[in-house]
């Protein structure tokens, strides 16, 4: 029935290249997570009136973010060539379009985390300097936990875009879904196989944002 | 307990130098409940912050229980500040936290055990009356019972002083007046200082012992409840009593009364303490053969006993109402023959 429908596609190759774009999106997710959180949250704290307020050192994190959040994804991959080269000594494979997406989505998503820190009431900071805590207390017991369900559905955000980065990586022999749509699929004219990939995309996305959601609405004690 | 010598306060904003405090001198002795009271923006904010150190002051020196709070920082600061609570008005709790880990958060902070921090928990949440609400969030409670969390969150570490900037303004009058009474049992039961900030007098009048009042950063008048209660100085402290005493109104009654009653002389009583149990007008209408007319009265419970204020019409033969009205100068109450008829 299924092989009926999609004649062209080899299902073994389907989910091997299943496989690799969700090992990309998860190490990307994961790392652009801890990344993304470090600098949005020194964003927050350098900023003006905040515990280490410091123009230049918020000007120079607040540029970082502008320009890699400027730069389209495509053009950031070619651009990290060289960086990735160095850095694991090729530039094929899943592995090798790790920099890239991290050092895309990570200043995309610390804007998230700036926003979030943002909403955060500035009694409650004051609440906790008031009663002796350190400025590491306060960013691990009260800047995260108080803005985890926006963190949270800020990397849901982020999660879905990364497998949109994922693919776009893979037109340029990364692996993954939009490798295997673009190869078997385009140049070869198989539209069934592009079409496969693009299902199995979007229940990708689905499950992504179902779980972020709902982890974000268990949190979420406002 | 808390004593500030000489404090200003600056602000540099864009649009030049605001004065927020200044020439500021108080002493705040050790178990008493102090008020400052001042419309916004009188500073209050401002000087009450300066004194866990979440601001320092321009010039001046505050002393809080022996530390010399404007000149530590770092952990020195931090650990003053274990002994130094503060109550807020938005009361300030964490929305992810339960009311148990709210109150247990100031203990992590000071590094206490898990079982210490449940048992102290435990007690405070019996002490504040939120027996059963162990497990709610703060969007689950209402106003009140925030500010009992925000108080059992203050008391966790024992301080010696308690900071309340507006801690019961956004609460209505019942609930005010509840929190206000848990804050006078904690104060005689632990025998904490409390330092207190409103803009409006009943909270000054319920509990404190003494009051200075604040206006544009002065201090324009301080001194025990009951002496400024009867004998306001400044015309801001007299506007403030008038909140509580409803001259206001009884003004507008003396008219009517002058207009109704166009003998006699109107009296104005004011008594403090043991007095008011004193029957006064029965006294003067019997011994003094005169006709007493209630205009306005009041009286009004402070910390320190009862005060209160009675507007009559005192009528009849002259000789008598003179005679009455020198028997009631030999009592201990103020009086004020208001306007002559
Ligand atoms: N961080 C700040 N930067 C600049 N100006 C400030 C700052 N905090 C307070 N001010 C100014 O200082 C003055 C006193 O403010 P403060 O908050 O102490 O008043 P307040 O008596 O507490 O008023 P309210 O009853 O409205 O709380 C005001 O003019 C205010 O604008
Ligand atoms: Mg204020």
């Amino acid at each position: 029935m299924l092989n009926q429908l999609f004649p062209n596609v080899n299902w073994e190759k389907m989910w091997e290249a299943t496989y690799e774009t969700l090992y990309m999106t998860t190490i990307s997710t994961i790392a652009t997570f801890v990344l993304g959180l470090a600098i949005g949250i020194l964003l927050f704290l350098t900023s003006p009136n905040q515990l280490w307020a410091n123009k230049v050192a918020n000007f120079i994190t607040g540029a970082f973010v502008n320009v890699f959040r400027s730069i389209p994804f495509i053009i950031l991959i070619i651009l990290l060539i060289p960086f990735t080269k160095l850095l694991l000594g090729t530039i094929r494979g899943t592995n090798a379009a790790l920099p890239a997406l991290i050092i895309g989505a990570a200043p995309f998503y610390a804007r998230m985390v700036l926003i979030a820190l943002r909403e955060i009431d500035k009694g409650v900071i004051e609440a906790a300097k008031s009663m002796g805590a350190k400025t590491s207390t306060i960013i691990w017991k009260v800047l995260i936990p108080e803005s985890f369900p926006a963190l949270l559905s800020g990397i849901t955000v982020t999660a879905v875009a990364l497998v949109g980065y994922t693919a776009m990586a893979g037109t340029i022999g990364a692996g993954g879904l939009g490798n295997l749509a673009f190869i078997d699929g385009f140049q070869r004219s198989r539209d069934d196989v592009t079409l496969m990939a693009t299902i199995i995309i979007l229940v990708i996305v689905f499950i992504f944002q179902f779980i972020g959601d709902f982890i974000t609405s268990k949190t979420d004690k406002r | 307990m808390i004593e500030l010598k000489n404090i200003s306060k600056l602000y540099k904003t864009k649009n030049g130098e605001i004065t927020a405090v200044q020439d500021v001198n108080l002493t705040i002795q050790p178990g008493e409940i102090f008020g400052i009271i001042g419309y916004s923006g009188a500073g209050k904010s401002s000087l009450i912050r300066l004194l866990n150190g979440l601001e320092k002051p321009t010039t001046g020196t505050v002393v809080v229980n022996g530390q010399e709070i404007s000149s530590i920082s770092g952990n020195k600061l931090r650990n003053a500040r274990q002994k130094i609570s503060m109550i807020f008005q938005h009361f300030n709790l964490l929305w992810s936290r339960t009311v148990e880990d709210n109150i247990a958060f100031p203990l992590e902070i000071a590094g206490v055990s898990k079982e210490e921090r449940s048992k102290r928990v435990k007690e405070l949440i019996d002490l504040v009356g939120l027996t059963g609400r162990e497990k709610s969030y703060p969007s689950q409670l209402s106003g009140g019972q925030k500010q009992r969390v925000g108080i059992a969150r203050a008391l966790a570490n024992k301080p010696e002083v308690l900071l309340c900037d507006e801690a019961t303004s956004a609460l209505d009058p019942e609930t005010t007046d509840q929190i206000l009474d848990l804050l006078l049992d904690i104060n005689k039961r632990l025998g904490l200082t409390i330092v207190l900030i409103t803009h409006e007098m009943h909270v000054i009048r319920k509990i404190c012992n003494r009051v200075a009042v604040m206006e544009a950063g002065h201090v324009v008048e301080q001194g025990e409840v009951l002496n400024v209660f009867q004998n306001p100085q400044a015309q801001i402290t007299k506007n403030f009593v008038m909140q509580v005493s409803g001259s206001k109104e009884s003004k507008d009654s003396i008219k009517q009364m002058l207009v109704n009653y166009p003998t006699g002389k109107i009296v104005k009583l004011s008594f403090i303490g043991t007095t008011s149990g004193q029957p006064v007008i029965a006294q003067l209408i019997k011994e003094f053969n005169v006709d007493v007319n209630i205009v306005h009265g009041n009286i009004s419970q402070t910390a320190n006993g009862p005060y209160g204020t009675l507007i009559v019409q005192v009528d009849g033969e002259r000789k008598n109402v003179e005679k009455a009205l020198k028997h009631l100068d030999t009592l201990e109450i103020q009086t004020e023959v208001i306007d002559h008829a």
